[in-house]
């Protein structure tokens, strides 16, 4: 993962997950995601999870870490392309009600 | 697809007999936590588990680590504190996790142990949603995880002894496969 994989789109913070978010990862995704939060001011993050074949609850950590952060100010927190695994996970945490999880 | 191959192979295989172990040792330090259940899953690879299986297990070995390293032995590689934008890097405790599979009557047993703090209100940590260490953003999501994903969980703890969690899933096949297809 490297400086590549946050992208600012508009309004929106597009971070393209790793091929395994853990406990190991999750410090720098955080600390990368809450820079541009702060920098270029967006309110949305999307999470984009087209490469990520293994993920534990270190990410439900991750988004609602994130979700807390703008979610005070109006901002939305999206996950695309999560599999039928990383999926089972986002509803299994009950984070299905918070953010919008599109294909 | 992968239901189809465990089909086909039928014939290769022999219902429930084999008898399987392994034990590993490693630095309680968080990028062993992707090397355990890279490990654990090579290791039940010849009972040709499903990709669900095999997630779930991958998952919950994931999260018995990561405790134990992180609040086991708080070693700690997290987001930091409030307000700071580096992360945290802190060894409290020097230590090892110890990791140990069975495989027997086509049932995985897995034990993870540390000889950290200790959980001093089992009970709580077992709620799903809490934890002790919010300021690391953890879910509180492990053990409930854990339980999701294996049939069967059983933690011991003492205070300042160290913690083992013990998980056991049945695996569908349950059966060991000889050689290739």
């Amino acid at each position: 993962m490297d400086m590549e994989d946050f992208q600012v789109i508009d309004d929106y913070l597009c971070i393209r997950l790793p091929e395994e978010v853990d406990h190991h990862k999750s410090a720098y995704i955080s600390e990368n995601a809450d820079r541009y939060i702060l920098k270029d001011r967006v309110s949305n993050v999307v999470f984009d999870f087209s490469d990520t074949q293994f993920m534990d609850s270190s990410g439900i950590g991750i988004i609602m870490g994130r979700y807390k952060k703008i979610s005070c100010f109006g901002g939305k927190v999206f996950a695309i392309h999560a599999d039928r695994q990383i999926r089972r996970i986002l509803y299994m945490s009950g984070l299905n009600k918070i953010i919008e999880i599109m294909e | 697809m992968v239901e189809t191959k465990r089909q086909q192979a039928g014939p290769a295989r022999e219902t429930g007999s084999m008898k399987n172990e392994m034990a590993l040792e490693f630095d309680a330090v968080s990028s062993n936590e992707s090397f355990a259940r890279v490990a654990v899953a090579a290791f039940i690879a010849p009972l040709n588990p499903t990709v669900e299986e095999l997630s779930d297990i991958k998952t919950a070995v994931s999260e018995a680590v990561t405790n134990a390293i992180i609040h086991g032995y708080e070693n700690v590689y997290g987001y930091g504190r409030h307000g700071e934008v580096r992360p945290v890097y802190c060894r409290i405790r020097e230590g090892k996790v110890y990791l140990r599979c069975r495989i027997e009557n086509g049932v995985l047993h897995i034990e993870v142990e540390d000889r950290g703090v200790g959980i001093e209100n089992l009970e709580k940590a077992m709620e799903p949603l809490y934890t002790t260490k919010p300021e690391l953003e953890r879910s509180g999501m492990g053990f409930a995880f854990m339980e999701a994903f294996m049939d069967d969980l059983e933690v011991e703890s003492q205070p300042l002894k160290g913690t083992i969690v013990r998980m056991q899933k049945k695996l569908q096949c349950g059966s060991w496969i000889y050689g290739g297809e």
